[in-house]
C-alpha cells in the first residue's frame, strides 16, 4: 500500500508480493494476528501425529472437533466481551445454567426440542442482559461481576439438577447435533458452494472497487486464499467422509460432524456483525478509546450490555452442544475447565486482553489449539493434572505473547 | 458581514464559582479567530458552552445571524459546529476512513458503505491539499501526533461543518509538524469557514489569525483585529486584562 491519495485518478492496485511485504511488516510490527495459534496448531500436530499414529486417524479427527465444539462456540462469544476489555468469568457456568434448563424443559416436562433451545438461548439472553446492565449502569469492574455470578451459577446448576442427579437427555434432535454426521455427498456439496460463494463475494468486491478507483486486491491473491480454503477445506472434508465406524454394516461412521455446520454458520453471522455493520465498528472503537466513543455519539453502556449478551448468549449454545455430547446434564456441566479453557481459546487465537483487537476467526483457532493438547496428551496418556498443567502454560504462553506484541507494536506505532 | 457564530453576555456558574460574566464572542465566515487567555480564564469552558457539552445560564446564543438554542452536542453538530478537542479522541485500533465516519457511518441496508466512506475521506483530506499519509486504511496507531491532527481536524470538515473550533491543535507537535497544522487551520478559513484557533502560543496566533479574543478571569477583556494589535498588547491583555486603551477597564466588577 504504497499508493498516495490521488481519488481522481484510478488507483493502480498493489501486487501480491506488495501485498506479502505489508504483511511481514506488520507481523514484525508486533501485529501478530492468528499466526501464533496456527504456527502452534502445526507444531503439536506434528508432534503428536509422530509419537501416537492414532491421531492422525479420522476417527480421531472427528472426535477431536466434537470435543472442542463447546468451548469454541463460548470462546466465540467471549472474543465480544474481551473486544470492550472487558471479561467473562461466568460463561462456564451460565452455559452450565442454560444446558440444564434445556435438560428440565425435554426430559422433566417433555417439551418439545425447539421450545428447549429458545428456553436455553432466552436464558442467555437474560444472563448477558443482568450481567451486562450491573457492569455498564453500576460500573462494578466486569471480573468482579462475573466472578460473583461464576459461584452463583454454579449454584443454580447445583439446584436445577437437584443436588447432584444427573438428568439423561434423549431427544433425537438435540443428540444429533454432536453426534450425527452430515451426509458424505452433501458434505462435499456445501464445501463447493461454500468455497464457490467465498470466491464470488471476493471477486465481485474487487471488481465493484476497482470500478471506482479504490485499491483492490489482486485477483492472484484472492486465487491463493479460495485455493487455500479449497484445499483445507477439501482434506479435511476427505478424512472425516472416510468410515470409521468398526463395523460399517452395522452402522455407517462416515462424514463431517454436524457440529462444524453449526459453528461455521455461526461464524459467518458473527463475523459479519464484526466487520460489516456499524454495531461490529462501534464495538472496535469502544474497545480501542472508549470516551472517543462516547464522543462519536455511541451508547458506550448498550454496546457493553449488548456484548454481554451476545456472549452469555454463545454460551447457551455452547451448553446445548456440551449436553448433547454428554447426552447429559449433570451439576459439572459447564464446570471445572470449561471457562478457562474458553478464555484460553480466545487469547490464543490472538484476541487481545486489552480490548480494540480480536476476531471470532481468532477463537476457532484457539479453541482448534486447545482441542488438540486435551486430545493428544489423553492419547499419550497423561493425566488430567498434566493436561491441566501444560494448557495453563500455553494460556500464559499466549497472553505473553499477547502483551510483548503490543509492547512492539507501541514502539512501532503500530497496533 | 454577519458573523456565522456570535455569542452576546453568557453568564455560566458552576454552582457558586461563576466562571463566565458577560462573554461575547464572534467568529467570522472565511477568519480565523483565536481565543487567549492563561490558564483558567475560561477558555475551554467558553468552548464546551458552544459545543452544547454544557447549557449556559443567560445570554444569547446566533447562528448565520439567528437566534438558536443548544441543549446538547447533537444541536450544535446538526448546526455545522464541530469541535476538535486536545485529546483529538481518535481510536487507535481503527484506520483513517474509520476514524472519520465514527458513529455517522453510511450504511447500504445494515451493511457499512465502505467504498463511498472512503471515497469521501479520500476527497475530504485531497480537498485540504493532505498529502503526508501513506494510506487511508493505515491504522490511527501509526500516525505521527501532526498526522492525527490533521484526521481529526479533517473529521471535523467531513460534516459540511460552518464552524469548527480547535482547541490547542499544536500543543504536543514539533516544529514542522505545527507548521503543517497550522498551515491546515489557515486552509480551512480560506474555504469560507469560521475557525476558532484556542492556543497558548503567540507565534501560532499571529501566524493565522484574523481576529484574537482575549480572555480573562471569565472576562471578555477585548477582541480586535490581529493587524491592529502587537505581541507585548495582547500578553498584556492576557495576564492582566488591559493593555492602554484596550481591554477591562479598572475596578470592573460582577
Amino acid at each position: 500500500m504504497t499508493a498516495t491519495i490521488t481519488p481522481k485518478t484510478v488507483q493502480e492496485s498493489p501486487s501480491i508480493t506488495a501485498n506479502a511485504r505489508g504483511y511481514v511488516e506488520r507481523v514484525r510490527g508486533g501485529d501478530m494476528g492468528a499466526l501464533p495459534a496456527v504456527f502452534g496448531l502445526v507444531v503439536l500436530c506434528t508432534v503428536f501425529a509422530i509419537l501416537r499414529p492414532a491421531f492422525l486417524t479420522s476417527g480421531n479427527f472427528a472426535n477431536l472437533l466434537t470435543q472442542g465444539a463447546a468451548v469454541t462456540v463460548i470462546a466465540m462469544g467471549l472474543v465480544f466481551v474481551l473486544l470492550l476489555g472487558e471479561i467473562d468469568l461466568s460463561a462456564g457456568f451460565a452455559s452450565g445454567v442454560c444446558a440444564a434448563i434445556l435438560a428440565i424443559m425435554l426430559s422433566g416436562q417433555g417439551l418439545p426440542w425447539y421450545v428447549a433451545v429458545g428456553a436455553a438461548i432466552l436464558a442467555g439472553v437474560v444472563i448477558g442482559t443482568t450481567i451486562g446492565s450491573i457492569v455498564a449502569k453500576l460500573g462494578i469492574p466486569s471480573f468482579v461481576v462475573t466472578l460473583a455470578a461464576f459461584l452463583a451459577f454454579q449454584g443454580l446448576v447445583l439446584l436445577l439438577v437437584k443436588g447432584g442427579t444427573i438428568i439423561a437427555i434423549r431427544d433425537e434432535t438435540i443428540l444429533s447435533i454432536s453426534n450425527k454426521n452430515l451426509p458424505p455427498t452433501l458434505g462435499w456439496i456445501l464445501l463447493a458452494v461454500g468455497v464457490a460463494a467465498y470466491a464470488g463475494l471476493q471477486l465481485t468486491r474487487a471488481r465493484k472497487r476497482a470500478s471506482r478507483g479504490l485499491t483492490s486486491d489482486p485477483i492472484s491473491l484472492i486465487a491463493v486464499r479460495v485455493g487455500a480454503l479449497a484445499l483445507f477445506g477439501g482434506i479435511a472434508m476427505y478424512f472425516l467422509n472416510i468410515e470409521r465406524s468398526r463395523n460399517a454394516a452395522v452402522v455407517s461412521l462416515a462424514g463431517v460432524p454436524l457440529v462444524v455446520p453449526v459453528i461455521v454458520v455461526l461464524l459467518l453471522i458473527l463475523t459479519f456483525l464484526l466487520r460489516r455493520t456499524a454495531y461490529g465498528r462501534h464495538l472496535y472503537a469502544v474497545g480501542g478509546n472508549a470516551e472517543a466513543a462516547r464522543r462519536a455519539g455511541i451508547n458506550v453502556d448498550r454496546m457493553k450490555i449488548s456484548a454481554f449478551v451476545i456472549c452469555s448468549s454463545m454460551a447457551a449454545i455452547g451448553g446445548i452442544i456440551a449436553a448433547s455430547r454428554a447426552s447429559s446434564v449433570d451439576p459439572n456441566t459447564g464446570g471445572s475447565n470449561v471457562l478457562l479453557y474458553a478464555v484460553g481459546a480466545a487469547v490464543i487465537g490472538g484476541t487481545s486482553l486489552f480490548g480494540g483487537k480480536g476476531r471470532v476467526l481468532d477463537a476457532i483457532l484457539g479453541g482448534a489449539v486447545v482441542a488438540v493438547i486435551e486430545n493428544g496428551m489423553g492419547l499419550m496418556g497423561y493425566s488430567s493434572g498434566v493436561k491441566y498443567m501444560v494448557t495453563g502454560s500455553v494460556l500464559l504462553l499466549a497472553a505473553m505473547v499477547d502483551a510483548l506484541s503490543r509492547k512492539r507494536a507501541a514502539a512501532t506505532g503500530l497496533r | 458581514m454577519t458573523p456565522a457564530l456570535e455569542l452576546r453576555g453568557i453568564d455560566k456558574s458552576f454552582g457558586p464559582v461563576q466562571v463566565l460574566h458577560d462573554v461575547s464572542l464572534s467568529a467570522y465566515p472565511g477568519e480565523v479567530t483565536a481565543l487567549v487567555g492563561d490558564n483558567g480564564a475560561g477558555k475551554s469552558t467558553l468552548v464546551k458552552c458552544v459545543g452544547g457539552i454544557h447549557s449556559i445560564d443567560s445570554g444569547e446564543y446566533f447562528f448565520d445571524g439567528k437566534a438558536v438554542q443548544i441543549g446538547s452536542p447533537r444541536d450544535a453538530a446538526d448546526l455545522g459546529i464541530e469541535i476538535v478537542y486536545q485529546d483529538l479522541a481518535l481510536c487507535d485500533n481503527l484506520d483513517i476512513v474509520q476514524n472519520m465516519f465514527l458513529g455517522r457511518e453510511h450504511k447500504r441496508g445494515i451493511v457499512l458503505d465502505e467504498d463511498t466512506m472512503e471515497e469521501m475521506a479520500a476527497r475530504t483530506l485531497e480537498s485540504l491539499s493532505v498529502r503526508t499519509v501513506k494510506s487511508i486504511r493505515q491504522l490511527v496507531a501509526s500516525l505521527s501526533g501532526g498526522q492525527r491532527q490533521t484526521v481529526a481536524i479533517a473529521k471535523a470538515v467531513l460534516w459540511n461543518s460552518k464552524v469548527v473550533i480547535l482547541d490547542e491543535p499544536t500543543a504536543a507537535l514539533g516544529v514542522a509538524q505545527t507548521a503543517q497544522v497550522l498551515e491546515l487551520v489557515r486552509r480551512l478559513a480560506d474555504q469560507g469557514l469560521a475557525v476558532v484557533l484556542i492556543s497558548h502560543n503567540m507565534n501560532d496566533v499571529f501566524a493565522v489569525s484574523d481576529r484574537i479574543a482575549t480572555l480573562y478571569l471569565g472576562r471578555m477583556a477585548a477582541q480586535v483585529k490581529t493587524s491592529d494589535v502587537t505581541h507585548a498588547q495582547v500578553v498584556e491583555l492576557i495576564t492582566s486584562g488591559r493593555s492602554g486603551d484596550l481591554g477591562l477597564t479598572n475596578g470592573v466588577t460582577v
